[in-house]
């Protein structure tokens, strides 16, 4: 929702980015304020992926040029461990399995390296087992989840609710979910995106990086942006989002364009 | 007329420095051990200590080995039930003790009634002489094989487990084998026989009474185990190794399993300076069996396994996953043969080598092997050599661990998937934690 007053959470200037050497982001500019909901679409190899794993650190990445201010300060002086900690979450396209690690042992961990960061008590197992089983009824998850290895022959859609549980966990100031709405049948992507909408404040912010409109239905932006070729081309409302589910991604090219050769 | 000092003789010494403190062993009273000694005595005439020339052993040098000075333990020191409780599995109500192989029935809690028998081979040879006659020695072949060769010379102490027909035994039975002493050679051995229908959990356990001081000095562990399944029974097998890091370990394990019995085996290799187990497994028509294993080593620890997986028979099922990680300048080895013989129609075996080098100096030679002489079977193998996943990294360091803790996690984890397959819950948790404590020092 937009807020009179908010404070920009992250502020992204002229990013560039290669990977393997190939510039996959030239000069994106993008700005989220707290208690928004933005969504970035585009079609594949567009570049969402990659502004989302920028944004997070990984290393494959490598930032070229620009500069991306989270809540005033300069992200790429910190590790991915300290953004994480410092409140950026990414939830993954695709969450990586850690057999031999119970999922709740690596859940607490994590929620207990956050929260000793930020000056909070940290939970032991028992504390911790009453907390992470509240947050799963918000994802109709099954407490038999904890005892699994984390992720672990989970279904698609089961990765899925486990990305959102630990974004309900770690309470971050800017999330961005990577397609988290992809491989989903629409059960799965209504309790998804129900608890996304619980978790979203006035004090933290969400970037929603989708193919796909059906998201948005469930969701619902405050601004969809359309990406290309490394840039974002055009902004508009949730009204946006369904124009291009029925007229596609060419037509916002073809679009921008035109304006371009008219400007 | 140097023709025969010139044959090389690769033993140097140690193999004739063990023989002769062969002690004059108390005849037994079972006829077959007496024969099967004097004709390994008379094989280690022949046989010689392996070189890397030798197929079997061309990625594992144990020229370390052979320049030491060892004498078989003639006597144990005596220990008290309080210096090794720590080494008990809580849940294992039926106990043997071995000290540097020498059976201390003081510690051990046998047992022989209707149910079971674990007791020491003199206890039972009587009472036990055809169950005893029929296995002995018919499984584990030492004729070409100098180490079980020089286990089955020296034969005395034997742990005997036998699990009658159809008796489930709840609680797993613990071998536990101590090595006190430097500069000798243990020679331990056990027979499991699982009458039809049974179901056993065996923990054959390998350790050192102190982790520091003398350990410091080498000794040799040369054991020989023989497992014999019969139609329909199940056993667990654990097998681990976890002796001083100066020691020599090395092992043969033979497993013979019946008509659709079921086999499950986790072997997890910690300690010793060069470590080698082999474990041949031998499946009659519907059994199955499963061998998972670990390697965790470090420094100069050099850890190797092999493995055979013989189906002899049609409607075989074989499971095998393998684990190596290897830091420091460690040397890990698998050999993975699996065997589907002419006949053995419907094999289904999926075997896996997974390896971990934590460090550019550690080293792996990983070879599956598939045999396949019958036609309508399903195999698969593989192997992967590698680092730490830098996705997997990532994926815990976006989850605010620091790098050091996601890649102790990760290494961790790595392990722990064998250890997890162990169905002994305090050794599990055990074994968890010395996987963790060695993961997270090494990184």
């Amino acid at each position: 929702m937009i807020y009179q007053d908010s404070k920009p959470i992250l502020q992204v200037h002229g990013l560039c980015a290669t990977v393997n050497g190939i510039e996959i982001l030239k000069d994106l500019d993008f700005t989220v304020k707290s208690g928004e909901v933005h969504a970035i679409m585009g079609p594949n190899g567009s570049g969402k992926s990659t502004f989302a794993k920028v944004l997070a650190g990984h290393t494959a990445y490598e930032v070229t040029a620009g500069s991306v201010l989270f809540e005033g300060k300069n992200l790429f002086e910190l590790e991915p461990d300290e953004r994480a900690r410092a409140g950026v979450f990414l939830a993954f396209q695709y969450p990586i399995e850690i057999p031999g690690v119970a999922n709740s042992q690596f859940l607490r961990l994590s929620y207990n390296t956050v929260q000793a960061q930020r000056g909070h008590e940290e939970l032991d197992p028992l504390e911790f087992d009453d907390f992470v089983r509240e947050k799963m009824k918000l994802l109709e998850m099954s407490p038999n989840f904890l005892d699994r290895s984390v992720n672990e022959g989970f279904s698609g859609g089961e990765k899925k609710r486990n990305e959102i549980l630990q974004m309900a966990l770690l309470d971050p100031r800017l999330a961005i979910l990577d397609e988290t709405d992809s491989g989903l049948d629409i059960d799965a992507l209504r309790v998804v995106a129900e608890g996304v909408n619980q978790l979203a404040t006035k004090d933290n912010a969400i970037i929603l990086v989708t193919h796909y409109q059906r998201l948005l239905n469930y969701i619902v932006p405050d601004f969809v942006h359309v990406m290309e070729a490394g840039r974002i081309i055009k902004t508009g409302g949730k009204e946006l989002a369904v124009e291009l589910e029925s007229r596609g991604y060419d037509w916002v090219g073809v679009e921008n364009n035109a304006t371009m050769a008219l400007s | 007329m140097n023709t025969l000092a010139s044959i090389p003789s690769p033993p140097a010494g140690l193999l004739e420095t063990m023989l002769l403190g062969l002690p004059p062993l108390q005849s037994s009273p079972l006829p077959r051990i007496n024969a099967l000694r004097a004709e390994a005595v008379n094989r280690l005439d022949v046989l010689s200590l392996p070189t890397r020339r030798d197929e079997e052993w061309r990625f594992t040098d144990i020229s370390p080995l052979k320049q030491l000075s060892l004498a078989p333990a003639l006597s144990a020191p005596h220990l008290e039930a309080a210096d090794i409780a720590h080494f008990y599995i809580e849940e294992a109500t039926t106990r043997l003790v071995f000290v540097d192989g020498i059976h201390a029935p003081q510690l051990s809690s046998a047992a022989s009634n209707g149910d079971v028998t674990v007791s020491n081979l003199a206890a039972v040879a009587a009472s036990h002489a055809a169950r005893i006659e029929a296995h002995f020695g018919r499984h584990a072949e030492f004729r070409d094989n100098v180490f079980a060769a020089l286990n089955t010379a020296f034969l005395d102490d034997v742990a005997v487990i036998v699990v009658p027909r159809n008796v489930v035994l709840a609680e797993p039975v613990q071998l536990l084998f101590i090595a006190t002493q430097k500069e000798v050679v243990s020679t331990p051995r056990c027979l499991v026989v699982a009458e039809a229908g049974s179901e056993a959990t065996v923990i054959e356990d390998y350790v050192v009474l102190n982790q520091s001081g003398w350990q410091e000095e080498a000794h040799l562990t040369n054991a020989v185990t023989e497992i014999v399944l019969e139609d329909n029974a199940r056993v667990n097998h654990i097998r681990v190794q976890r002796e001083g890091k100066k020691s020599f370990h090395i092992a043969n394990c033979a497993v013979s399993l019946g008509r659709s019995s079921n086999y499950q085996s986790v072997s997890v290799a910690l300690g010793a300076r060069i470590s080698r187990y082999n474990l041949d497994v031998m499946l009659a028509e519907g059994a199955e069996c499963a061998l998972d294993g670990l390697a965790l080593i470090s420094a100069n620890q050099l850890a190797d396994t092999h493995t055979c997986i013989d189906h002899a028979q049609p409607h075989g099922v074989s499971r095998q996953l393998h684990k190596c990680i290897a830091g420091g300048s460690a040397h890990v080895v698998f050999n993975g043969k699996v065997k589907v013989r002419k006949g053995a129609q419907r094999t289904d075996s999926v075997q896996s080598s997974r390896n971990l080098l934590l460090t550019g100096k550690a080293h792996v030679d990983t070879k599956p092997q598939l045999e396949i002489f019958a036609d309508d079977v399903k195999c698969e193998h593989g192997a992967t050599i590698g680092q730490l996943d830098n996705d997997e990294v990532f994926y815990l360091k976006s989850r605010g661990l620091s790098d050091s803790v996601a890649r102790s996690l990760l290494t961790y984890a790595f392990g722990a998937e064998i250890i997890e397959r162990i169905p002994v819950a305090s050794l599990k948790q055990r074994l968890a934690q010395v996987v963790f404590e060695q993961t997270s020092s090494q990184l």
